[in-house]
C-alpha cells in the first residue's frame, strides 16, 4: 500500500491535546509516524501542509443519505463523497430510509454499499423500533452485530415514555446511545417554524421551544431513571440547552449535539416563505443561537452534526406548509463552523476539531477522531483561512436544498483521508 | 408604469398590507372613492381594464371575496376567468408552481388567487410575471379586506387616523386580523386586540396593538369593534372549550354594547355566526356597517385591479368621467 506523508502541517489533535507543526505518516490504513522531520518512504505520496491544519477526520454522527429508497436525492455513495469533500471521514446514517433500517439486512445493505463507495466511512444507525412505528422495540442486538452504532426513531421521536425506558435499559446490554429527535408531538403537530413574532408575522403555524424542552426533560429523566446512554438530536433552544447542563452536572449519561444551522442562523430566514429555511427543529431566535453557542464552548453540547437531509428541488419549489424539513450540511458544515464559531472567537480551532470528530468518535464509540500513532488513517487536511463562495451547483451531493447558497464561508477541506486513502482532493476534479 | 410625480406605485403585487406604505394605503382608498360611484349607476362599467384578462383561482372555497373580485373585474371590462380547485387540473395533483405557469403561458394579465398556505400568493408572485392580487392565504394576509374595513371606517369617521379599532375573536388563525393591523397601524389608528389567550399568537403585542384581555375592555375602549369569524374547527381543535361559553364571555351582544361609553361601529367580514361571536340584534343594528363593507368591498378591489394595471389616481377620475 502506498504511504502518504503530509508535510509541514500544523497538527491538531484533541485527542491528545497536542497542536503543533508537524509531519503524519499514514501507511497500511494506520497512522505510522507523527513527528518533526520524518522522511518520507520510498514511493511515498506527499502532500505539502504548510499553512493548512492537519487533523483527524471529521465524524458526522447525524445524515440522511436516503439509500434504499430514495435514490434520486441521494445514495450512500453520493453522501459519501460529499462526506469526504466536507471533511468528513466517517457519517453515521440515520434510519429513516424505506424500507426502514430496522433489521440486521438492511444495516448489512448500507454497510456494504458504503464499502463499495470507498469513500467516507458509513456506519448505520438501526431503528429504535420497527418501522419506526413506536410500537415494537428492533432487534438492537442484531442491528449492531451487523454493524449500527446506535438507535433512533430519527424524526419520529419516541413518544412513549415507557419505550423509551425500555430502550434506554436495553441498549446499555450493547454499549450503544439512544438517539432521539425531541419533539413533544401534540405541541409540535402542523407546525411549520420557531412559534414566535415571525411566524405570527407570516400567519404560519409555530412549534414553541418547549416541545421540544418537554422531550429534553423527559429523556434526562429516563436516562438518570435507566443509567442508559441518551444522545439528543439537534438541539435548538436555549432551554435545552440549560436542561443538558443541568443533567451533565448531575452525572446523567447524556450527550447532545447542535448543527451548523442552528447556530448560524434564525427564524428571520423564514421571512419570504424561503423552504429553505424550513427545517425540524425549526431556526429559533438569537437568544438560542447564543445559547448553543456557548453550550458548544461549555462543552454542555458535545458535538456538532450536520442533519444533512437531503431533497428534491420540486419538493422544496412549493408552499411553505407544504414543504418538507430539512437542508443538506455536510458540505458547508465545516465552512460555517469556523466562519460563525472560531472567527467569533467563540471555540478555538482545537476545540472545535474536538466538537466534529474526537468527541464524536469518543460518544458514540467509533474508530478516529485521533492522530495517534496505530489509529485509522482517518485525517483532514484544511485551509481554516481560505473564503469561499458556495455554489450548490458544485456539491457532490446530489440534492441542492441549502439556505448558504451564494455565503461566503470560512475555512475548506483540501484532502481527506479515508482508511489511508485519498478520498477527496480539492485539486483533483 | 408611468406614474405621476408624487403618486406612489403598488409594485407588481399586492400580497400584503405589512409591506405597503400608509402612502400607498392611502392612495388606494382615495382611488376606490370615485369607483364607488360606478356601482350606483344603471350601467355599471368602465372600460378601464379593457382587454386585459384576469384569472380568478380560488383553492379555497370563497362566495363573498370571489363574487366581489368578479364584480370588479366586469364592471372595469376585464375578461376573466374563475378556476376552482374542485374539478380543475390542482384535484389532479399539480403543483402551484406548474398551475401558475400554465396560466402565464396563456398570456394572462393578473392572477388573483385565494389559497389555504400562509405565503402561496407571494410564491405565486415571485415566480410568474403577471399581476398577483392576494384575496387570503392562509393566516398571514387578506389585505383587500383589510382595505374595504378600513375605507368603511373612513366612510363612518371621516378618518382613520386617532380611531380605535378593536379586532375581537380568534387572531391566532386570522389573516383579515393582520391585514387589518398592519393597515390601521400605518394610517395612524390604535388598534387593540381582543380574544381568549388560546387564540393570541405569540409576540402579537410586538406589532404594535394593545392586548385587551375581555370583550368589556374591547367595548369600553373602542370606537369601532371589528369582529372576526369564529370557526367550529377551534372548538373541535381544543381552543375553546365550546361556541355557547365563547358567546357567554366574548359574544358581542347589545347588553354589553349598550354599557359602552359610546356608540360603537360594528364591523365583520363575513360569514357571520349569528349568535358565536356577534349577536343578530347587533348585526342588524343601527351601528353595523356589516353591509356597507360588503359595498365598498367592490370598489376598493376595482382600485386595485386599477392601479396593478398601471393606471393613476387622477385617470381613475377621468375613467369614471369618460363613461358618464
Amino acid at each position: 500500500m502506498t504511504h502518504i506523508l503530509i508535510r509541514g502541517g500544523r497538527v491538531i489533535d484533541p485527542s491528545r491535546g497536542t497542536d503543533g507543526v508537524a509531519d503524519v505518516l499514514l501507511g497500511d490504513g494506520r497512522i505510522l509516524a507523527v513527528g518533526r522531520g520524518v522522511a518520507a518512504p520510498e514511493g511515498a505520496l506527499v502532500i505539502e501542509a504548510a499553512g493548512k491544519v492537519v487533523a483527524p477526520g471529521l465524524i458526522d454522527l447525524h445524515v440522511h443519505l436516503r439509500e434504499p429508497g430514495q435514490e434520486d436525492l441521494e445514495t450512500v455513495a453520493s453522501g459519501a463523497m460529499a462526506a469526504a469533500a466536507g471533511g468528513f471521514s466517517a457519517v453515521c446514517a440515520m434510519p429513516n430510509t424505506d424500507p426502514v433500517t430496522d433489521n440486521q439486512a438492511a444495516v448489512g445493505f448500507i454497510v456494504s454499499q458504503a464499502q463499495r463507495a470507498g469513500k467516507a466511512r458509513v456506519y448505520p444507525i438501526g431503528a429504535v423500533t420497527l418501522g419506526q412505528r413506536g410500537e415494537q422495540l428492533a432487534e438492537f442486538g442484531e442491528l449492531v452485530g451487523a454493524g449500527a452504532v446506535a438507535v433512533s426513531d430519527d424524526g419520529k421521536p419516541v413518544g412513549s415514555s415507557h419505550m423509551m425506558r425500555t430502550a434506554l435499559e436495553y441498549a446499555r446490554t450493547f454499549g450503544i446511545p439512544v438517539a432521539n429527535h425531541c419533539e413533544e408531538m401534540s405541541l409540535a403537530l402542523g407546525g411549520a417554524m420557531h412559534e414566535g413574532l415571525i411566524s405570527t408575522r407570516l400567519g404560519l403555524k409555530g412549534i414553541p421551544a418547549a416541545a421540544e424542552e418537554i422531550m429534553v426533560a423527559r429523556d434526562i429523566i429516563l436516562a438518570e431513571l435507566t443509567g442508559g446512554h441518551v444522545h439528543l438530536c439537534h438541539m435548538s433552544t436555549r432551554g435545552s440547552v440549560e436542561l443538558i447542563r443541568r443533567g451533565k452536572e448531575r452525572g446523567i449519561r447524556v450527550t447532545a449535539e447542535a448543527t451548523p444551522h442552528h447556530f448560524s442562523l434564525t427564524h428571520d430566514r423564514c421571512a419570504g416563505y424561503d423552504t429553505n429555511a424550513k427545517m425540524n427543529p425549526p431556526l429559533r431566535e438569537s437568544k438560542d443561537v447564543d445559547a448553543i453557542r456557548q453550550g458548544l464552548k461549555d462543552g454542555t453540547i458535545d458535538v456538532i452534526a450536520s442533519d444533512h437531509a437531503p431533497h428534491h428541488y420540486d419538493a422544496k419549489e412549493r408552499e411553505f406548509d407544504l414543504a418538507p424539513n430539512g437542508i443538506i450540511g455536510l458540505e458547508t458544515a465545516l465552512g460555517v463552523a469556523i466562519r460563525d464559531l472560531v472567527e467569533p472567537g467563540i471555540l478555538t480551532l482545537p476545540e472545535l476539531i474536538d466538537r466534529m470528530s474526537t468527541r464524536a468518535a469518543r460518544i458514540f464509540n467509533l474508530p478516529g477522531g485521533t492522530l495517534a500513532v496505530g489509529a485509522p488513517a482517518d485525517v483532514l487536511v484544511l485551509d481554516p483561512t481560505e473564503r469561499w463562495v458556495v455554489r450548490p451547483e458544485t456539491f457532490r451531493s446530489k440534492s441542492r436544498n441549502t439556505p448558504y447558497g451564494g455565503a461566503e464561508l470560512v475555512g475548506r477541506a483540501h484532502q481527506t483521508v479515508v482508511r489511508g486513502r485519498i478520498a477527496f482532493d480539492i485539486s483533483a476534479p | 408604469m408611468p406614474v405621476d410625480a408624487g403618486v406612489p406605485s403598488l409594485g407588481k403585487d399586492l400580497i400584503g398590507l405589512e409591506t405597503l406604505s400608509a402612502a400607498q394605503i392611502q392612495f388606494i382608498l382615495d382611488t376606490a372613492e370615485p369607483f364607488k360611484e360606478v356601482s350606483e349607476r344603471a350601467i355599471k362599467k368602465v372600460p378601464a381594464l379593457r382587454g386585459k384578462t384576469i384569472v380568478n383561482l380560488f383553492f379555497e372555497a370563497s362566495t363573498r371575496t370571489r363574487i366581489s373580485f368578479e364584480f370588479a373585474e366586469k364592471r372595469l371590462s376585464a375578461d376573466t376567468v374563475n378556476v376552482a380547485t374542485q374539478g380543475s387540473s390542482v384535484s389532479k395533483g399539480e403543483t402551484l408552481v406548474d398551475t401558475a405557469r400554465n396560466l402565464e403561458a396563456m398570456r394572462i394579465d393578473m392572477v388573483v388567487i385565494r389559497h389555504g398556505a400562509s405565503g402561496a400568493a407571494q410564491f405565486l408572485g415571485d415566480r410568474i410575471e403577471s399581476n398577483v392580487i392576494n384575496a387570503g392565504d392562509g393566516k398571514h394576509e387578506h389585505p383587500t379586506q383589510a382595505l374595504l374595513d378600513m375605507l368603511t371606517l373612513r366612510d363612518k369617521f371621516g378618518r382613520i387616523a386617532g380611531l380605535k379599532v378593536a379586532v375581537c375573536g380568534d387572531i391566532l388563525h386570522s389573516r383579515v386580523a393582520r391585514s387589518n393591523i398592519w393597515g390601521l397601524i400605518k394610517l395612524g389608528a390604535e388598534v387593540g386586540v381582543c380574544g381568549p389567550p388560546s387564540l393570541l399568537p405569540r409576540g402579537i403585542e410586538e406589532l404594535g396593538v394593545t392586548v385587551l384581555p375581555r370583550i368589556e375592555d374591547a367595548i369600553a375602549w373602542a370606537d369601532a369593534l371589528n369582529v372576526l369569524r369564529l370557526q367550529l374547527e377551534r372548538m373541535q381543535a381544543g381552543f375553546i372549550p365550546s361556541l355557547r361559553e365563547y358567546n357567554r364571555v366574548f359574544g358581542v351582544t347589545r347588553d354589553r354594547l349598550s354599557r359602552a361609553p359610546k356608540d360603537l361601529v360594528i364591523l365583520h367580514p363575513g360569514p357571520m355566526n349569528r349568535g358565536v361571536e356577534i349577536d343578530s340584534d347587533v348585526a342588524d343594528g343601527e351601528h353595523s356597517v356589516i353591509l356597507p363593507q360588503v359595498t365598498n368591498g367592490v370598489a376598493v378591489r376595482m382600485a386595485v385591479l386599477y392601479l396593478l394595471a398601471g393606471g393613476t389616481g387622477a385617470a381613475a377620475a377621468a375613467a369614471r368621467g369618460e363613461a358618464a
